[in-house]
């Protein structure tokens, strides 16, 4: 109960404006594209120089968890992510905004990214040292089929045709393989200097979800079809309390898989929601409500990329490895005030005081993140009432500033110009972007540590490498619940198509 | 395209215009730092210590601020300062010995040691060799007995290619005669979990990195000519018999292009030792655990044309 003692020194005048002031700039930064919680955290770190190291981390820890959910607020309202781990959010989120229930859908979020935020808190003050040492166990092998069983769902995940479903993901994969190779250390398909970083994460993001919503809105005002959206069935506040809190089993797999995914080295939120919203709706029985708007979606993916931000940190302040890309910049902002990770960090005298004030303000910006959100869902109507001419031009501004923050670079500003044109015309013809983003998330993942077990394996077992990788507990359990997976969605694909 | 090129050569007349007439009061304006590397990082944090001080009047006179470019191992930064940065002293770039010396010569980039002008070294991470603490080797010659008995079957993990880590493990390699696998990891923070996991039989990291990590790791020599302040006891790669320098040593500094005025240049090399050597910019690479070594142009010239002639004849039997 060590945690309880440190409560005193968050609350203090200075440490509770930081929170407040973190957590209120993290929602709306979060909520613009390009300001992922990974470019967040690392641009307010330089800011941090100056301060103590546990005012700080206190501010960098606020920022983490309120941009995380500050994401799902564009997703939500303009079907644009505010970063890869809110990509689930908006596949049901927009299409309950659509159908007049926005405020609903925002109320879901934050209440839902508030249990799993606590739940993943929780369990970094309780079970971080058996964590750590099973985070260590996730190593090259594992990582891989934890990609492949991303990959297996791309298939399915939003959209109506299985090969439509496919030839996206392929899409998304081959944009990957573009650029630099680490493990080759060659340069793959540069056909111009723009191509030579290859396609960002959050690049891809923006072009492929805010370019066609941009194109789509310019296309609607000038059919001049404006429907005008009126929010329908008002519930209150109480009411969505009693609905999250009644939906056990969405709450419950998101938080549960979002911790996992936290403490898996490398893997990170990226794929924390989609990987919770994929596992939600295949044990539910709306399961042909999601992509229409199903509040369930929304519920998992939330509680799942929220509760991914504390054990995400249990690697990191133990072993020095990060639990996701945000961690990773995370470690920077550590080192900075001489804090080094280790297995003494909770206990030396030096770092304790910092580390455990620290992970109780990580509780408070929970809390501040719920009373934040919820004030901004009240007041977040009258964006579903901008003019689709206005909409579309913030929407297109926000995107190039976006894109081009992330690595002050032009190309990356063509690069999303280019995929979101594409995606455009794609779309009409029934392609989704979510199995696209999947795949530049995914494709990396899979083949570079492919290619670095497939190293080590033949430097232990000779021509025998495969052994390497279908060896261990884990890869073993990984490799049967990707092959469920796939006879899963066969089985389903089959079942919907003789009952239609 | 006509129109174009005379804009460019308009615009090339006015700035050089307004540049003579700017040069006497150099700087006027803030500078910039360009870091081929992601903020967070390593090189960005360093750079942003390192330049702390330039505000001070009897320095540089006028705050620095960092720019981030990173992509393709730093090549997209370092193309973009050679091939498009202005040449006017107010735009600075952060370098990494020997990352981008054999980048230059393994790719095709438009930055090389002739292309950028060094102003002075504000670091120097020496590359260790480490292996897990539950590891059966304890010393340089345990692993070597180990290569011996099992060849190709050592593996030594690191942060990509054509890095300190990759340059240690080449010379190492070839100065032990053995057969040994390199696998080059995402980044140095990987490189090291595989070690830390006791996936590879050892790695070759960031001497600051693993000091931090001593107590998951065992230190068993250190690629440099001396042995570092930070770990007396472990012994340098050449005490332990196998004949490695200091080609691998992650030096850190600032550079601007080639083509910048020999007197903006003067300038800023001789502001820059005094600006890295602040009582305050010290102790903070101090408490952050970032290994300083402080060096002037000149020093750092001879360093890269020693490095160039080094690397290219150590990477030349591999592309």
């Amino acid at each position: 109960m060590e945690f309880l003692d440190y409560f005193s020194n968050v609350f203090t005048a200075y440490h509770l404006a930081l929170l407040i002031g973190g957590t209120f700039a993290g929602i709306i930064l979060g909520a613009l594209p390009g300001l992922s919680p990974t470019m967040s955290v690392a641009l307010l770190i330089p800011f941090t120089f100056h301060m103590k190291p546990e005012s700080g981390l206190i501010l960098l820890g606020a920022m983490y968890t309120a941009t995380v959910a500050g994401g799902a607020i564009s997703a939500i309202l303009v079907n644009v992510p505010g970063a890869p781990a809110n990509i689930a959010t908006a596949m049901d989120g927009h299409r309950m905004a659509k159908l007049g229930k926005a405020k609903q859908a925002l109320h879901y979020c934050f209440i839902s990214s508030f249990v799993g935020g606590i739940f993943g808190v929780i369990i970094l003050i309780f079970f971080t040292p058996p964590l750590a040492r099973l985070s260590l166990e996730f190593g090259t092998t594992e990582l891989f089929w934890i990609a492949i069983l991303g990959i297996t769902i791309i298939a399915t995940i939003d959209s109506k045709s299985v090969v439509k479903g496919l030839l996206s993901g392929l899409f998304g994969l081959m944009l990957a393989t573009i650029g630099d190779n680490p493990v080759l250390g060659v340069e793959r398909f540069v056909f111009t200097d723009h191509l030579e970083g290859g396609v960002n994460i959050v690049v891809g993001l923006i072009g492929l979800f805010a370019m066609p919503q941009v194109l789509n809105l310019m296309e609607k005002y000038y059919s001049d079809k404006n429907a005008v959206l009126s929010s329908k069935g008002d519930s209150s506040l109480m009411q969505s309390f009693r609905f999250v809190f009644g939906k056990v089993k969405a709450l419950s797999i998101g938080s549960f898989v979002g911790s996992l995914i936290g403490i898996i080295p490398g893997a990170g939120g990226q794929i924390a929601g989609l990987v919770a919203y994929d596992q939600t709706k295949k044990v539910s029985r709306n399961q042909s409500n999601y992509g229409k708007g199903e509040p369930e979606g929304i519920i998992a993916a939330e509680s799942a990329n929220n509760s991914m931000v504390g054990p995400s940190l249990i690697p990191l302040l133990t072993l020095s490895i990060p639990g996701s890309p945000t961690a990773a910049v995370l470690l920077g902002g550590l080192l900075i005030h001489g804090i080094f990770p280790g297995h003494e960090i909770f206990v030396s005298e030096n770092t304790a005081p910092v580390v455990w004030t620290f992970i109780d303000s990580l509780i408070l910006a929970q809390i501040f993140m719920l009373i934040i959100g919820l004030f901004l869902s009240r007041h977040s109507g009258w964006i579903m009432k901008v003019p689709d001419n206005y909409m579309a031009v913030s929407i297109l501004v926000l995107a190039v500033f976006g894109t081009y923050s992330i690595g002050n670079s032009y190309s990356d500003v063509i690069i999303m110009v280019v995929l979101g044109t594409i995606m455009f015309f794609a779309s009409k013809a029934g392609f989704s972007a979510v199995p696209v983003v999947l795949g530049i998330i995914l494709g990396p993942i899979a083949e570079n540590n492919f290619l670095l077990g497939k190293l080590i394996g033949g430097a232990r077992y000779g021509d025998d490498w495969m052994i390497y990788f279908t060896t261990g507990t884990i890869n073993v359990t990984l490799i049967v619940i990707c092959i469920s997976s796939i006879a899963y969605g066969l089985y389903s694909n089959r079942k919907s198509k003789r009952s239609a | 395209m006509k129109f174009m090129k005379i804009t460019k050569i308009a615009l090339l007349a006015v700035t050089s215009l307004m540049f003579m007439h700017a040069q006497a009061d150099y700087p006027d304006k803030p500078i910039g730092v360009m870091v081929a590397y992601g903020p967070g990082g390593a090189t960005d944090f360093q750079a942003r210590i390192a330049t702390l001080a330039s505000g001070k009047e009897a320095l540089i006179g006028q705050p620095i601020y960092i720019l981030n470019k990173p992509g393709a191992g730093g090549r997209t930064g370092w193309n973009w300062f050679a091939s498009e940065a202005s040449k006017d002293g107010y735009m600075l770039a952060a370098y990494n010995v020997p990352h981008f010396i054999a980048q230059s010569i393994v790719f095709d980039t438009a930055y090389n040691i002739n292309t950028l002008e060094p102003l002075g070294n504000w670091g120097a991470d020496p590359a260790v060799l480490i292996v897990n603490k539950d590891s059966p080797f304890n010393t340089v010659a345990d692993l070597l007995a180990h290569a011996d008995a099992n060849p190709g079957a050592v593996t030594i993990s690191g942060a990509g290619k054509f890095v300190g880590h990759h340059i240690a493990f080449l010379q190492f390699a070839k100065a032990s005669g053995r057969d040994l696998t390199y696998i080059p990891a995402k980044g140095g923070v990987d490189a090291l979990r595989l070690v830390k996991a006791g996936e590879v039989s050892a790695g070759f990291n960031n001497l600051s990195d693993s000091a931090r990590s001593a107590a998951d790791l065992k230190i068993l020599a250190v690629a440099d000519l001396t042995r570092h302040s930070y770990l007396p006891d472990v012994p340098t790669l050449m005490e332990s018999g196998v004949d490695v320098d200091d080609s691998s040593v992650n030096f850190r500094g600032l550079m601007v292009p080639a083509g910048t005025p020999q007197d903006v240049i003067d300038f800023l090399a001789s502001k820059t030792p005094d600006m890295f050597n602040d009582k305050k910019t010290q102790g903070k690479m101090k408490s952050t655990n970032s290994p300083a070594r402080v060096m002037t142009r000149d020093e750092v010239i001879a360093m890269w044309n020693e490095r160039q002639a080094y690397l290219t004849d150590l990477l030349a039997g591999l592309q």
